[in-house]
This record gives structure tokens, C-alpha cells and sequence, in this order.
């Protein structure tokens, strides 16, 4: 089983980039399911969304107490928030930055998604959408493949932006 | 059609594919997604019926028995201080002998204000005359909202049925979902006592003390004959759409010397928990239950039985633990866990088994417990 968990700001598209996540990784024929640690909505607040993607059907409920791939979609919440904590060892980490950070024990990538967001004027109700182009960094990162990754874009956002944004991130993003 | 989905959704497309005539609802967290999405195809157009917003879950009760009286089919959906409100009429929707289904979406009981699962809500509809059921995946919830009509509107039964899905958990989660063609699963409704719109009269529902007892009776007796209904119903979901359930879903437990018995999203988790004692060598298993009404024969002769419950009966114990233990006449490990919300993940559920002492109540999380 591989578990993902996404820490991000309320309005940021964390959630709905964990069932883009699940979904794309249904479409490369595993299982998978997303939730999110829910508490009562507010723009900015730190957020976390969890992803498992299996061989199996999934069956558990409970929080990811011990991710394999951490996505830090602000990375504002390195300074309030425990990110890192129980992060498998060598575990990886993908930080939406324009510079790359190193952080010992693990493995870590960047990609510049608000950037990209930008470029694409990925925006709803003032607020840039990071989840599309996140897809494109995890399918750079080999989490689903790029195929199944724009099909559940396409699914979930027909937007042709949305597709072009996952793209600039899969080229861009760090190695 | 293989797609991913919440709970509540499925449980919206399961609705779409039934049909109603009447869907009458108001909206409560976590639920409202639900409501939302079939008000939506009723406006588009795409589900011919009768939506009736209102301004209050007792209400909504009431218009979904108005309506089924009249011989429709009628569903609604509701959580927590909303089946609360309802619970006047919902006793009413039983004692009238109506098919209405309902999802209820488990959600702690306040105060303190609280909107994480808990099965508070539903145990205190326990002895209304629904049938409930609890589902334990998003695909389980679509599933049961399909098989509630026929089995809430065959003759034997005509009794309101109550789909249960853990708030969040269940509502929320995204899940694989694999819809089907229902064809001819759910026939036309036929209630024999349907009011004659046409020809309207009134009828006095007074009932004196020689009689009122035959008409509980007659909700026991159904209720009984539901449990041959229910059989039916899902070897018939089986045989067309290829997902099999039973009364309680049972994993390895044939040669188990230990089962865990919960319901819902923590029934589910229970299972891997069951991996990981087995790789201890603990030969453990897990029971599911599905049905709470009417409530199965269990299968546990010569196991020690541990009785997850995300609800309490205050004075005496877990509901579902004293439900367990009056039917298998015998003691059992009861811990109480997951209230509102309560993160239990399946290392909590192995400890609970590794450390289970049968006869004794354990509050998960409440020190000097587990």
C-alpha cells in the first residue's frame, strides 16, 4: 500500500487533489480511496487529506499514521504545522516552491504549482487552484501515470487548462 | 459503470436509479450532499419527482408518509439531531405500515456540538419498527439503498427501512463505486392500503385497548417474515449484479477463536486488524454486523466474542455488546469506541483483542481503560 498525505490551506484544492489522486490511480487499475480529516470549513486553515492507493481494495478508515509521500502545498505550513511527522524513513516529500530544500532522511522534490496556477489563471473565488497541476508533479514522481492523470482531470475538470497546468508540472517540476 | 464516488453520492445514485415519487428532505451536516445532488437531478430533469424542501426533518417525515399513503414511493435522508427531531414520525411511518426508505448519515448526538460518526442517532430509532441496515464501504451503501425498496415494499415486510453510513468516514471518503443497471430489480410499488385519491375520506385512527396490541403484533410479525425478505432480496442482488451480502459480513472466521463484532466504517477496519493478529498467530475473525433490525442469529458458538460499540446505553451498556451477549446467552469483551468521531485505527482494534478480558467494559481512550 502507498499513503499519501497532503497538507494544505482550506481554498487551496487539497481535497479535491486527493480524489483526483485516487481517481487517477483507479485509472492505472488499482484501488485506491481518498478522505480528508475533517473539522469545520475555513479559507486558510491547515488542512490534511490522506490517499491510499493499493493492489487491494482498501479497508481501512483510520487516519495515515505512517505516509510514504508527504505534499506540502503551503509551504508557510512547514513553520505551524508537524509535516513531517511519521513520514516513513527515506520517505519522500514534494513541496509546491520555486527552490528545491533538503531535509535529512528523506527524499524530497519541488515543483512550483502556484506559479504554474498563475501562468494558467487556475482561480476560484480569489484563490489560485493548485490540485490540478499537483497531479501532474506526483505523475512526474511516477505516484500514477500521466495517462490515467489527465483522464481524471478530464473527468473531473474539462477545462483544458486544467490539463495544460498538469502538464507544465510534470516538465517542470524538479527530478 | 466502474467510477469513484463519497457515500453520500452513491447513495444519491442509488436513489436516482429507484425512482420515487416523493423525496422530501431538509439539509444537516454530513447528509446535505445527498439531497443536494438528487434536488439537483429533479431540477435538471433528469429524475422525474416530486422534491419537497421543508423547514424541518419532522416535516419531512411527515410529507414522505403523506405521500406514501398514497401508494408512491417515497425516500428521504437525514443525520443525527435531524432523525432526532423526526423520531415522533418516524414511529407514525412504521405503525402506518409505509415502505419509506431513509439514509441516515451516523453523527454524534449534542450536546457537545459534534458532526463526527457515532451510531447514537440511529440505536435510539432501534425500537420504532424500521429495519435498519449499516453499510461498511461506499459501494455497500449504494448496494443497500437499492436493495431497501423491494425489501421495504414486499408484502410480507412494509416496513420503513434505514440505510446507515458513518458520517465522514463513509459520507466523505472517496471510494471505487461500480453503479448497475437495475432493469427490473426494484417492481412497482403495490401498497394494499394505499388511500384513494380520487374518492378522499377520512379515517379514525383511535385504537382501544382490544385491538392496538394486534397491530404491534402484526409490526413483530412482519419484522420476522422481513428476515426470509431480506434473504431473498440479496441473493437476487447477487445473482444479477455479482456483490453477495448476508446479515453480518464474516471474515475468517470459520476457524476463528476470537471475533470482533462492530458495524459500519469500524467493522470494516476490524478486518485488518484480523490480518495482523493472524500474522501474530492469534487466530482472531471479524462479524460485520449489517442488520441491527431485525437483528440475525450469529453463528459464535465456542468463540470469545469482542463488541466494538460507537453508541451507549447510559445505566447499563453498549447497545450493540447487550444485543450480542442476550443473543449468544453469554459474556462478551464489550469496548466502547469511535464516539463521535473518536480516531480508532485497526492497531487500536488488535490491541483491543490482544488485551480483551471477556465480562468486562473498557472505554477506549478513558484512563485506567484501553
Amino acid at each position: 500500500m502507498f499513503e499519501i498525505r497532503i497538507h494544505s490551506r482550506g481554498g487551496q484544492g487539497g481535497v479535491t487533489a486527493s480524489r483526483l489522486v485516487a481517481l487517477a490511480a483507479i485509472h492505472d487499475g488499482k484501488y485506491a480511496t481518498a478522505c480528508v480529516f475533517y473539522s469545520p470549513q475555513r479559507r486558510g486553515a491547515p488542512v490534511i487529506s490522506f490517499v491510499r492507493i493499493d493492489d487491494f481494495p482498501v479497508r481501512i478508515y483510520s487516519h495515515i499514521q505512517n505516509p510514504d509521500l508527504v505534499v506540502i502545498l503551503d509551504k508557510g505550513l512547514l513553520e505551524t504545522v508537524d509535516v513531517f511527522q511519521k513520514l516513513k524513513k527515506g520517505g519522500k516529500i514534494l513541496i509546491n516552491s520555486s527552490e528545491g530544500k533538503i531535509f535529512p532522511g528523506f527524499s524530497s522534490s519541488h515543483a512550483d504549482l502556484t506559479q504554474i496556477a498563475h501562468r494558467e489563471r487556475l482561480v476560484v473565488a480569489g484563490y489560485l487552484i493548485l490540485n490540478t497541476p499537483l497531479l501532474g508533479a506526483l505523475a512526474r514522481m511516477g505516484v500514477v501515470s500521466l495517462d490515467s492523470a489527465r483522464k481524471a482531470i478530464r473527468e473531473m475538470f474539462p477545462d483544458p487548462r486544467n490539463i495544460r497546468a498538469a502538464e507544465a508540472a510534470y516538465r517542470e517540476m524538479s527530478p | 459503470m466502474k467510477t469513484i464516488a463519497t457515500g453520500n453520492k452513491a447513495v444519491a445514485e442509488a436513489v436516482q436509479q429507484a425512482r420515487p415519487a416523493v423525496i422530501a428532505a431538509y439539509p444537516i451536516t454530513p447528509q446535505t450532499a445527498i439531497i443536494e445532488q438528487i434536488a439537483k437531478a429533479v431540477s435538471s430533469g433528469t429524475l422525474n419527482s416530486r422534491f419537497i424542501s421543508v423547514e424541518s426533518e419532522h416535516s419531512a417525515m411527515a410529507a414522505c408518509i403523506g405521500a406514501s399513503l398514497t401508494g408512491v414511493r417515497t425516500f428521504t435522508a437525514t443525520s443525527s439531531q435531524g432523525l432526532l427531531y423526526m423520531h415522533e414520525m418516524t414511529n407514525w411511518a412504521a405503525g402506518s405500515r409505509l415502505p419509506i426508505v431513509m439514509a441516515n448519515v451516523n453523527r454524534a448526538v449534542a450536546p457537545g456540538w459534534n458532526i463526527w460518526a457515532d451510531h447514537t442517532d440511529a440505536l435510539q430509532e432501534r425500537d420504532t419498527g424500521w429495519l435498519q441496515v449499516y453499510a461498511g464501504s461506499v459501494q455497500e451503501a449504494y448496494d443497500a439503498v437499492l436493495m431497501a425498496f423491494p425489501i421495504a415494499e414486499h408484502e410480507d415486510v412494509l416496513l420503513p427501512v434505514m440505510v446507515n453510513l458513518d458520517g465522514f468516514a463513509l459520507s466523505h471518503i472517496f471510494q471505487p463505486l461500480e453503479t448497475v443497471e437495475v432493469g427490473d430489480f426494484i417492481a412497482p410499488l403495490h401498497l394494499p392500503h394505499a388511500i384513494d385519491t380520487r374518492d378522499p375520506a377520512g379515517y379514525g385512527v383511535l385504537t382501544g385497548p382490544e385491538s392496538y396490541f394486534k397491530f404491534r403484533w402484526d409490526i413483530e410479525r412482519s419484522m420476522r417474515d422481513s428476515v426470509n425478505v431480506i434473504q431473498s432480496v440479496q441473493e437476487d442482488f447477487s445473482r444479477r449484479f455479482g456483490r453477495s451480502y448476508g446479515f453480518t459480513e464474516d471474515y475468517l472466521c470459520s476457524d476463528a477463536e476470537v471475533v470482533v463484532m462492530a458495524m459500519g466504517t469500524l467493522g470494516k477496519e476490524a478486518e485488518i486488524a484480523v490480518d495482523l493478529l493472524r500474522v501474530e498467530g492469534i487466530k482472531a475473525g471479524s462479524m460485520r454486523l449489517r442488520w441491527l433490525r431485525p437483528f440475525p442469529e450469529l453463528n459464535l458458538a465456542g468463540r470469545e466474542v469482542v463488541v466494538i460499540d460507537r453508541s451507549y446505553s447510559f445505566g447499563f451498556g453498549g447497545v450493540l455488546a447487550t444485543s450480542v451477549r442476550s443473543r449468544i446467552k453469554r459474556e462478551v469483551y464489550s469496548v466502547i469506541a469511535g464516539l463521535g468521531g473518536q480516531e480508532v485505527s485497526y492497531e487500536d482494534i488488535a490491541g483491543f483483542v490482544r488485551r480483551r478480558c471477556i465480562g468486562r467494559e473498557d472505554w477506549f481512550g478513558v484512563n485506567g481503560h484501553v
